[in-house]
């Protein structure tokens, strides 16, 4: 099978990298660089525990090749903070969801965060209604999603914007 | 053999030219596929349904992604370019609003980002979100092989259930949507178990504009998916509503026509029954929407 020699800047970082061509970013992601926040949850695009940026958009890490990566910038929810620009603090976003206990078992958190996250970048002052459409990729068995739209419309009043480019 | 976690074995290849995708087929006949957003190809690959030996992603061909309009024309959709892209366009807003209407309804935004309109047409699956719109905005299918290019109109590019005039050794580089008539409307309703992010269990796309040529006025495409081998026009639907002014009466004799003009099955998604009194209720209110906006 083709290897593929690529190179992939991750939460800010160069990464160099041999692939096969048939590994997941996924795969990549939490195998190869032990960013173990990205979760496989159905491995077919349904259920959005695996949703990374790609160049700042949001994409189901599992349904592309880490050869498509090559040349691209992709954040995880590890590297959220970062965008806010203290890496070492949580961002808006992840405050507003511990305070709204948005959180349960913490499977879906760190999809529904980059999802949230990106619908925030580019709309700042969305609507319920376009809370639940940014985030009907990203599923939630426990929390009934009540908890996740107020911690999002709460982030959006506090209206801290990230440090990271828009790319839109 | 089921492989999971993540894909079976494959080589990769990232195409530059047409020239090479075609010359690519040719090697590789069958043991080759062509990849674009992957969002349905990475599912049957999972599954054990395609077992391809070489995957060329052709999303990086010279114009591919490219949504361009023209006055004259019409729009050009490349066929790489993804759901959210051809959802935001502001051409495509501007002057095909229900095809950004279909192509936002496809999914979740995280898989409007790697979907896209050559992907979803190839697959000729009879859900899919965007033929209903293709085909009454009466767009035409290009394909690009050795010898050159060909137009296919989109009525006779959906052949069966995942069967498409797209020939071996074939791929898809953009679709050609002539100028709407003037004064058209347009709405994309879509059924789905859930209000958003589902697999259309009935689809109903409806375009409507004033034509001098018809009896009563007025011309109607109607166009069904999910309710059929193909996404398919409801024609006699249309000849009733060219033949007879707008109204109540009207509107619910075109929809029994689209009634009859469906074929639909019981699936894990609903039974055909339903799908039959849904064709009918969504034709009824697309037709009523799009008269409001000409009326």
């Amino acid at each position: 099978m083709a290897m593929h020699s690529i190179t992939v800047t991750v939460n800010g970082s160069r990464e160099y990298l041999d692939v096969p061509s048939n590994l997941t970013l996924l795969q990549m992601l939490r195998d190869r660089l032990a960013l173990t926040g990205t979760k496989n949850g159905c491995e077919a695009g349904e259920c959005g525990a695996c949703t990374v940026l790609v160049d700042g958009e949001p994409v189901n890490s599992c349904m592309m090749l880490a050869v498509e990566a090559d040349g691209r910038e992709v954040t995880t929810v590890e590297g959220l903070a970062r965008l806010y620009g203290d890496e070492d603090q949580l961002s808006p976003l992840q405050d507003a969801f511990v305070e709204h206990n948005a959180v349960q078992c913490g499977f879906c958190t760190p999809g529904v965060l980059i999802s949230a996250h990106a619908l925030l970048e580019r709309n700042p002052d969305p609507t319920g209604e376009e809370i639940r459409e940014a985030l009907v990729g990203n599923l939630c068995r426990c929390t009934g999603y009540l908890r996740i739209i107020e911690a999002v419309q709460a982030a959006a009043e506090k209206g801290e914007v990230s440090d990271g480019p828009v790319y839109l | 053999m089921l492989a999971r976690p993540g894909l079976p074995s494959f080589d990769y290849v990232r195409a530059t030219t047409a020239d090479e995708v075609v010359r690519l087929l040719k090697e590789h006949g069958e043991a080759a596929q062509l990849a674009m957003g992957g969002t349905d190809l990475f599912v049957r690959m999972r599954d054990g349904f395609i077992r391809p030996q070489v995957v060329v992603d052709v999303k990086h061909l010279p114009g591919m992604r490219d949504v361009v309009y023209d006055g004259q024309a019409g729009l050009t959709v490349g066929a790489a370019a993804t759901m959210n892209e051809i959802a935001r366009h502001p051409d495509v807003k501007a002057h095909y609003p229900l095809l950004a209407e279909a192509a936002n309804s496809v999914a979740s935004y995280q898989l409007r980002n790697r979907a896209t309109i050559g992907g979803n047409l190839c697959n000729g699956s009879p859900c899919a979100d965007t033929g209903p719109a293709t085909l009454v905005l009466e767009g035409r299918i290009v394909l690009f092989e050795l010898g050159g290019e060909r137009e296919v109109p989109a009525g006779e590019f959906f052949l069966g259930p995942g069967e498409t005039a797209l020939r071996a050794g074939e791929l898809m580089t953009a679709i050609r949507y002539p100028i709407p008539p003037a004064g058209s409307a347009g709405r994309y309703l879509k059924l789905g178990r859930s209000k958003i992010g589902d697999l259309a269990v009935v689809s109903v796309a409806v375009l409507g504009f004033p034509d001098g040529t018809a009896p009563s006025g007025y011309r109607f495409r109607i166009a069904l998916g999910s309710v059929a081998p193909v996404v398919l026009r409801a024609l006699e639907a249309e000849d009733v509503l060219a033949a007879n002014p707008p109204g109540e009466q009207v509107f619910a004799l075109a929809a029994e026509k689209a009634v009859e003009a469906a074929s639909p099955i019981d699936d894990v998604r609903g039974s055909a029954a339903y799908r039959s009194a849904m064709v009918r209720r969504l034709t009824r209110r697309g037709l009523w929407e799009v008269w409001d906006r000409l009326g």
